[in-house]
């Protein structure tokens, strides 16, 4: 990976990335004829802070060392924005990501570990990646490892009990090396979460269950990466990230759209996305 | 690293290649098809201007499952729980507990899998007069994958004690199978697909819980379906088949017939409770037995169909499903293909028995 200088240009590296990354989400998606674009764009600039600012500590030549810093998208149908950023870092080569959704591909609608390397764990059914992160943290601490396990939730995802068993779980034990992060998109398939079931005030939910909670804006790289460092050093409990988004985001006809959570843009749709991306 | 892929491709071409002859009945058959889940939705609406007590819930899937449609004509009696499908189950038995008659919908994956012991415990234990109704079972999900394709709900659902099961194979059938079910008192669970599929079920039919139907050969007398099986014929091979394998199954049997093998097929959306009767006198009628069915192959209507025979009449049986594992990524047309839900794989099959018997 490259090592930019100083934070100004890492910054900037990092804003690129995650222009390459919605150019790949809807180049992909459009090649698949389907898939989840709205949710994979909004998380973009998280996931590429993640990969691409220095945060997780892992290695593409060997993704299965021990020591790597965990990442878990349990908001599974946003695979495209993890597939991108892991052929980026060469977990795989990009060639993969045409064939996202067919037949005989490694890259599945959801994401499966047992295909792609980088891939942590299978998701797609929601609910389920934050008590997986919460065993891979557990078994950190068993082996005095001092890797950090991520794990990023959708907004409606948090509508599951299980995220709530799981927040619960990661205090207790005091998990530290768990951050979560909430793609706070407000969006979910049946319209906005407010109206189909509110999950407000999310901050003080999590904060009840005796995590350490961060508000931020999830576009914004350079506060990403401030935060996430913040969230590193919190010490004796859990942090979670509730990123706020939008849904779509770099794509004007996408943006706070529900209709555009799981359909592929045709031909034109593509067209004027990319116009879009590669003017900014 | 790109060798899964190449791997995947190479497993591919062992695949079945189809020889797509493409008949005038087939186009006028393409242009009827139809989803279930969209059969479903109507029916709910039509249910619902009927009767008061029907109330519907959904877990954020309901443009996808297609209770939207009841949800614009009834908000009052709908209930979208959010991405909730165990709570969706309990609240579903609370309401039927005080006298409504919920219809709780999602993907078939997330109802009967992921809200199991929510159906076993708070629906099934204390047989509460719950509709399941799960859309999108199977393969023919498609490019999801995995994660949401149900291979196994058939088997987990029929398990239950006092759980009935339906998979109706066409839009018609699935409209009578919501309206038997809205009529029968204890929980149902209705397994319904994303695909458009052909209409097989026939328009003079009617619908009954735990009755099976002979599609082929063709009642010589209208409406009198199974009574070919009374009149001494003996078939060379039986289709058992439900879902959207009925229509394969049936091609099959047509092709079959011009080979020269005499063949039957029965539909059974009443997966449970099975027409035993009628098993039986297909079993004692034939010389084998072949079951479709869009699940695995494991719990699902080919073992209903053993266990019937082998407490009854045992006979051959091949069942044919998914072989014991995850479905994948890919058209529904591309995996019906790669599994082998096809009426030229059926008829491989039906050949091989047939031949190798002589
Ligand atoms: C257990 C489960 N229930 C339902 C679904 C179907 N589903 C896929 S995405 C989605 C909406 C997700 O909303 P959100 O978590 O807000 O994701 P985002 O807006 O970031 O795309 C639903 C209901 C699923 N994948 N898993
Ligand atoms: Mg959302």
């Amino acid at each position: 990976m490259q090592n930019p200088g100083n934070k100004e240009s890492l910054i900037r590296f990092i804003e690129q990335k995650a222009r390459e990354i919605r150019i790949d989400i809807v180049k992909m998606t459009a090649k698949a004829g389907s898939g989840h674009p709205g949710g994979s764009l909004s998380a973009a600039d998280i996931v590429a802070t993640l990969y691409f600012g220095e945060v997780l500590r892992v290695k593409p030549d060997e993704p299965d060392w021990p020591d790597r810093d965990r990442f878990v998208l349990s908001k599974g149908h946003a695979a495209p924005v993890l597939y991108s950023a892991l052929a980026g870092r060469g977990f795989f080569p990009a060639d993969w990501l045409d064939t996202l959704r067919q037949l005989g591909s490694p890259l599945q609608g959801h994401p499966d570990c047992k295909k792609v390397p980088g891939v942590e764990v299978s998701t797609g059914s929601l609910g389920q990646g934050l008590s997986m992160a919460v065993g891979m943290a557990l078994a950190g601490r068993l082996d005095q490892k001092d890797y950090n396990v991520w794990v990023l939730l959708g907004d409606g995802e948090c509508q599951e009990g299980q995220i709530w068993e799981a927040a619960m779980a990661a205090s207790h034990y005091k998990l530290d090396n768990l951050i979560a992060i909430v793609d706070h998109n407000g969006l979910q398939i049946d319209g906005r979460v407010r109206d189909v079931m509110s999950i407000d005030p999310i901050d003080d939910k999590f904060r009840a269950f005796g995590w350490h909670v961060f508000r931020v804006d999830g576009h914004r790289v350079d506060i990403l990466l401030d935060v996430f460092q913040q969230a590193l050093d919190i010490k004796g409990k859990p942090a979670v990230v509730v990123a706020d988004t939008v849904k779509g985001k770099g794509v004007s006809f996408m943006e706070g759209e529900k209709d555009w959570h799981g359909k592929a843009p045709n031909p034109g749709q593509l067209e004027e996305a990319l116009k879009q991306l590669q003017a900014v | 690293m790109d060798q899964p892929f190449e791997r995947s491709k190479r497993f591919r071409s062992r695949a079945c290649h189809a020889n797509i002859h493409i008949s005038i009945e087939k186009v006028i058959r393409m242009s009827q098809m139809k989803a279930t889940r969209d059969a479903y939705g109507e029916a709910l609406v039509e249910l619902g201007r009927q009767n008061p007590d029907i109330v519907v819930l959904d877990a954020d899937l309901s443009s996808s499952t297609r209770t939207s449609a009841f949800a614009q004509e009834f908000p009052e009696r709908f209930f979208n729980v959010g991405i909730a499908e165990a709570n969706m189950m309990g609240i579903a038995a609370g309401l039927a507990h005080s006298g409504k008659i919920p219809f709780a919908s999602t993907f078939a994956v997330f109802a009967a899998g992921r809200a199991y012991d929510q159906v076993r415990q708070s629906i099934a234990y204390p047989r509460f007069n719950v509709k399941i109704a799960a859309s999108h079972a199977g393969i023919t999900v498609g490019e999801d994958g995995a994660t949401h394709q149900a291979l196994e709900d058939i088997a987990l659902m029929r398990a239950l004690p006092g759980m009935t099961v339906l998979v109706p194979s066409d839009a018609r059938q699935t409209r009578l199978a919501v309206m038997a079910a809205a009529s029968h008192d204890g929980p149902v669970y209705i397994r319904l697909g994303r695909a458009k599929v052909p209409q097989v079920y026939p328009e003079d039919a009617g619908f009954q819980i735990g009755k099976g139907l002979v599609l082929w050969p063709e009642p010589e007398v209208p409406g009198q379906f199974n009574a070919v099986l009374e009149e001494g014929r003996v078939f060379d091979m039986a289709f058992v088949a439900c879902g959207i394998t009925v229509a394969p199954a049936l091609e099959a049997a047509r092709a079959l017939e011009k080979e020269g093998i005499p063949c039957l097929v029965a539909e059974m959306a009443s997966v449970k409770p099975i027409d035993e009767d009628l098993l039986v006198k297909i079993a004692k009628r034939s010389k084998a037995i072949v079951t479709c069915e869009e699940h695995s192959v494991i719990g699902g209507l080919g073992s209903a169909v053993c266990e019937v025979t082998a407490r009854n009449h045992p006979v051959p049986v091949a069942i044919l499903g998914i072989n014991d594992e995850f479905g994948e990524s890919g058209s529904a047309e591309a995996l019906i293909k790669h599994y082998g839900l096809t009426s030229e794989h059926y008829c491989e099959v039906a050949r091989k028995i047939v031949s190798g018997r002589q």
